[in-house]
């Protein structure tokens, strides 16, 4: 039987992660997500799952929980908010190095620095280019709902084992704390089998002893180590996931993932009723970027305009997907304010006037 | 002389050899250096107890960086200073096994002085082993939060100025004082009786996570001979006339029991 409830987008994260039989989180409160953790206090997992949570002293102790129990094979994540997923980066870097699979959430608000606590999509470089230090790419899922709150969990750890690397929901304050109805996934068991190919669980003596570890003194081993990762950062294209919304006849088209995907539907709903042929395409992995898509749009329409809560940055890889076939624009507001269907669709009527 | 020698090593004569839970690999530390020792003492407990199956060690950034090579149990290598926070979440979701990290005084009491102190005070129930040898090793020789006053080093290349730079900082005491540790002791390896009782504190530190009795703290007060630049014996002694009375050896807290005044 279907089970709905009314849940914030934070909230339905941390239940679908029990749901997930997630193994442990680990966090560190910090606004706008901070119910991601109150809620799994108040909820005592561990009751129902034997789901261990702990808060950290910070959110870098956080991520190196993550770090320690992610090698052991189990299902573990975090989540934070902008300035303390900065925090985690030298962490995550290396959970990316020694390839292990884990998730990450990120409930983003404005900055640079303290910023607001208001949402933004600001942190789109730092999330889809690697975000710390060294060559390495995160699997990166964009929810644009509640609902996709809760059902992106499994799938990132679905992609984080199927790819040993990390996967982080980029989220923001808007969904984070908007309150819609989600139907709650079903609960699944919590997985008591390892792979004792990499896992740190003990040596027994039937294996060599397992080492978890980003370190390659010898250039010619950590030269191989990178070629080995780009090759998996490569096969992750299979996984590119969107939503396509009216583009099919679309002259004009908009790129908008999370939140501002959300409004920039309305917007075409308004430019449809008006007669004019706008359609979206939506990001669902931001990385692997849906860039065949837009290469294969870049055909069709007359232009596009990347629409984002920031002042442009997923833009760019638009516009190195579209590779100069058409003109591309940004159209953004940014610094914890939102844009509005309207503001979207002047925006696109200036750039593209008379092209409608 | 060959026959002599085989006359002599054979199995009703053997007092001592060395644990199979030391691989074969080189160790990359210094001659002279205590860092050997001390990986060799952890593993024989670790034989002893047998436990190979159980342990996992976590490894810091510093000398040690590649412990994983020579200690013959699964590693996880940790980023410089977060080797608790990284033994936390290995032992919370393995409350069974056993959990240990191994961490210079750059690693535990400098860069790392958040996670030591909240694991300690969390009571997580892993063990800590802390090497402090007053000093970076591997970068080249400097100033660690643990050099003594005066003491030389390529960043206080006039010797600790403890009016700019402060004074050394004793991590073992400041943590025996918090409720989560079960165990602390500190001990060195540059004697064999000295070698003795730092091995019967690791044995403890290990019972006492077998029994979840809470955070088990083990420092080892040890040479750097190289950073020093000093021969191994002139280091020791050093050790012996500089470091021991600022760091003294014996328990400091004992079956959750402070036993010395701090």
């Amino acid at each position: 039987m279907k089970e709905i409830a009314l849940m914030k987008g934070n909230e339905a994260i941390a239940e679908a992660a029990i749901r997930a039989g997630v193994d442990a989180y680990f966090g560190y409160p910090i606004t706008p997500q901070s119910e991601v953790l109150e809620y799994l206090q108040l909820e005592q997992p561990e009751k129902r799952t034997g789901m261990v949570v702990l808060q950290a002293e910070s959110e870098l102790a956080a991520i190196n929980m993550v770090y320690g129990a992610a090698g052991t094979g189990k299902k573990v994540m975090t989540s934070s908010s902008s300035p303390g997923i900065s925090l985690m980066q030298e962490g995550i870097s290396y959970i990316a190095g020694a390839e292990l699979p884990c998730l990450i959430v990120n409930v983003v608000r404005g900055g640079p620095g303290l910023g607001t606590i208001q949402p933004s999509q600001a942190d789109y470089f730092q999330s889809v280019k690697g975000g710390g230090h060294g060559d390495y790419r995160l699997i990166v899922l964009a929810p644009a709902s509640v609902q996709e709150m809760a059902d992106f969990v499994d799938l990132a750890f679905e992609l984080a084992f199927k790819y040993r690397n990390p996967a982080l929901i980029l989220s923001d304050g808007l969904i984070g704390q908007m309150m819609e109805k989600v139907e709650l996934p079903e609960q699944k068991e919590r997985v008591s089998t390892f792979d004792q190919s990499w896992v740190t669980t003990g040596k027994t003596n039937d294996r060599e002893r397992n080492i978890i570890t980003s370190l390659n003194l010898d250039p010619e081993l950590q030269f191989e180590h990178n070629k080995k990762l780009q090759e998996k950062y490569k096969s992750m294209k299979q996984d590119v996931r969107f939503e396509s919304f009216q583009t099919d006849d679309a002259e004009f088209l908009l790129v908008a993932y999370g939140s501002s995907a959300r409004i920039c539907q309305k917007t075409v709903e308004v430019a449809r009723g008006r007669g004019r042929k706008l359609g979206l395409l939506r990001p669902i992995t931001l990385f692997p970027f849906p860039e065949e898509e837009i290469s294969r749009l870049s055909g069709q329409v007359k232009g596009m305009m990347a629409v984002e809560l920031s002042t442009g940055q997923m833009v760019e890889d638009v516009r190195l997907a579209v590779n100069g076939k058409v003109p591309v624009y940004h159209f953004g507001t940014f610094g914890g304010r939102i844009h509005s269907p309207e503001e979207v669709m002047n925006a696109i009527e200036d750039k593209f006037i008379g092209g409608f | 002389m060959e026959d002599i020698r085989e006359m002599i090593i054979q199995e009703q004569n053997l007092v001592y050899k060395r644990t199979r839970l030391m691989t074969d690999a080189t160790l990359s530390y210094c001659p002279g250096c205590g860092h050997g020792t001390i990986h060799r003492l952890i593993m024989e407990v670790v034989e002893e107890m047998d436990i190979q199956s159980e342990t996992i060690g976590i490894a810091p950034v510093g000398c040690s960086v590649l412990a994983y090579d020579f200690m013959d149990v699964d590693f996880t290598q940790a980023a410089h200073g977060r080797a608790p926070a990284v033994a936390t979440g290995i032992k919370r979701l393995w409350p069974d096994k056993y959990v240990f990290t191994y961490q210079g005084d750059g690693d535990l009491a400098a860069i790392g002085t958040a996670e030591t102190v909240h694991a300690c005070n969390r009571g997580e129930n892993i063990c800590i082993f802390f090497v402090n040898n007053g000093i970076y090793g591997m970068t080249g020789g400097q100033m660690a939060p643990t050099t003594l006053d005066g003491m030389k080093s390529s960043t206080s290349p006039y010797g600790r100025d403890v009016q700019k730079m402060g004074p050394p900082i004793k991590m073992t005491e400041l943590i025996a004082q918090l409720a989560g540790t079960h165990y602390v002791t500190r001990q060195a390896v540059h004697k064999p009786g000295n070698v003795r009782k730092a091995k019967k504190a690791i044995r403890t530190a290990f019972e006492v996570q077998k029994e979840k009795k809470g955070l088990a703290f083990v420092e080892f007060v040890s040479n750097c001979n190289s950073g020093w630049k000093m021969t191994p014996n002139e280091a020791n002694q050093w050790m012996e006339e500089n470091m021991f009375p600022f760091y003294p050896l014996g328990d400091i807290k004992v079956d959750g029991k402070l036993v010395k005044n701090l």
